[in-house]
């Protein structure tokens, strides 16, 4: 070749990969006689109708850009089962929601017996309900597990380096959430040692000085274990918290997807390969 | 040589040539128009976000020192024993807002701190100074134990052994119609001398009593012990 063909102008951003599309779902070759693209059984009528439907969606809210930028996203070489640790703990976090969501139909706060009775009544007679207290249950501790699995990952890939502090710094914070949930939601049980617990861990709270009596006070809505702390609790752990840590996590995957992921440490940086015709020139 | 200033412009607006300026206006009307849109904006989420964070902070400035709570005759109590009763303190909780506080007479014998009208009887806690668990008065030993983390306090509540960083607390006691009540907590350091009430973990000796200061939301009873 003796001259490189002119090379095509390069759009603007990156280019986004083709989803991939399975064999089944190609367009078969039209029989005889048939007019391009005219719809011909009635499931290419139900097809036609949903492409019509998402396109009127699409066309008003530009959502396939974002969707497509979301989730086919290019990763590094190397990228392996280790990286799905954050998505589990996404997972884990949603199913938290959705079982917790259940559960507070039937918990009642109170402290003067009716909160015991209540997730008594949900552990024998609710049909499910000691699946899906269960699920909860052991739930919190598969977060907990998956979020220090999940950090420990990112530390040892060195994957909070620049530019992804700040990811580093919202994890950490998720992490305390995390931490906060699982102290309010060991409390409403409600029985000894969700009391015992609760004592110990607002006492212990209290031993920071200064600060530690106040903070203390604040728990607790008072000098003693009351009434309102209960209330309080529940009210941090499936209120407050929730909102907190999905807004966050939002945060989250918005600078995963903007700044990538990392290649695992032993991979190495490779040139990148000239461009088609580059090599000639 | 120091940079040349940019000349300073004039605070009138009609010297700055802004369309539709006054004789002496130095504010333009555009930006007296956004400052009191962003003022009033924010007066009006400061008075949605005020209420709600006092709401949520009000308990921790709010006194709510219980009255005094009859708890027995005075032959009930010996000198040399405790006896356990209990007492409330939160109320409207049933069996959770109870706690054991474990009274004897005093014993000038024993007892170290000066006496007075609201030591007449002792009064201790069965809250662990340590954390918060139950201690046991064990007669046979002579000593509060803590299951816990192991603390052990002397006949006075003062720690022997274990990491309690402080005595067992007291209670104000007195004699009112015959019958021996308990009034309010304080804490009291290694010497017993009373300090407002203070939360288990936190210590009074030396420094603690400023690195744990007196809250709001209990303090000693002025003019006792």
């Amino acid at each position: 070749m003796s001259e490189a063909p002119p090379r095509p102008r390069r759009r603007r951003g990156p280019r986004l990969p083709k989803p991939p599309v399975p064999p089944a779902f190609l367009p078969r070759p039209l029989p005889p006689g048939t007019q391009r693209g005219a719809p011909r059984t009635a499931l290419d009528h139900a097809a036609e109708s949903g492409k019509v439907v998402v396109d009127w969606i699409d066309e008003r809210t530009q959502l396939s850009g974002v969707t497509r930028w979301v989730m086919f996203r290019k990763v590094p070489r190397g990228t392996n089962w280790f990286y799905t640790l954050g998505s589990a703990t996404m997972f884990a976090f949603l199913a938290q929601a959705v079982t917790g969501v259940f559960l507070a139909m039937y918990y009642r706060p109170d402290a003067s017996g009716g909160a015991y009775e209540s997730v008594r009544y949900i552990s024998t007679s609710v049909f499910l309900g000691n699946f899906v207290r269960g699920m909860h249950k052991w739930g919190a501790t598969v977060m907990v597990v998956l979020v220090f699995l999940h950090m420990a990952r990112t530390f040892v890939w060195g994957a909070y380096k620049y530019p992804r502090e700040l990811n580093w710094v919202i994890g950490v914070t998720l992490l305390i959430l995390t931490m906060i949930m699982g102290f309010t939601g060991y409390l409403l049980p409600f029985d000894e040692r969700s009391y015992w617990a609760t004592i110990v861990g607002v006492n212990i709270n209290g031993t920071g000085p200064v600060i530690g009596p106040y903070l203390s006070d604040f728990l607790r809505g008072g000098p003693e274990f009351n009434a309102t702390t209960l209330s309080r609790f529940y009210a941090i752990h499936m209120l407050i918290l929730p909102g907190a840590i999905a807004g966050l996590i939002l945060a989250h995957l918005y600078l995963v997807t903007k700044l990538g992921t990392t290649a695992p440490p032993w991979v190495k940086a490779t040139p990148e390969e000239p461009a088609l015709g580059e090599e000639t020139a | 040589m120091a940079p040349a200033r940019r000349p300073k412009k004039s605070q009138y607006t009609l010297d700055r040539g802004m369309p539709g300026a006054f004789e002496g206006e130095t504010v333009s009307r555009r930006r007296f128009m956004t400052g009191t849109v962003h003022g009033a904006g924010m007066l009006m989420t400061a008075g949605m976000v005020i209420p709600a964070v006092g709401f949520a902070l009000g308990p921790v400035f709010k006194n709510v020192t219980l009255g005094w709570q009859t708890v027995g005759t005075p032959d009930m109590f010996p000198e040399d024993n405790y006896l356990p009763v209990v007492i409330t303190i939160a109320p409207g909780i049933g069996e959770a807002g109870k706690s054991t506080v474990y009274v004897r007479k005093r014993n000038p014998k024993v007892d170290t701190q000066p006496a007075s009208a609201s030591n007449q009887w002792v009064a201790i806690t069965s809250r662990c100074s340590h954390l918060g668990c139950s201690v046991l008065w064990v007669q046979a030993a002579e000593h509060f134990i803590c299951p816990c983390h192991g603390s052990v306090f002397d006949v006075e509540g003062v720690r022997t052994a274990g990491p309690a960083p402080r005595p067992l607390d007291r209670f104000y006691t007195r004699l009112h119609d015959g019958f021996v009540q308990v009034g309010p907590r304080y804490s009291v350091n290694t010497e017993l001398r009373a300090f407002s009430p203070r939360d288990p973990g936190e210590p009074l000796d030396g420094i603690g009593q400023y690195a744990y200061p007196s809250r709001p939301t209990v303090r000693k009873l002025p003019g006792h012990v």
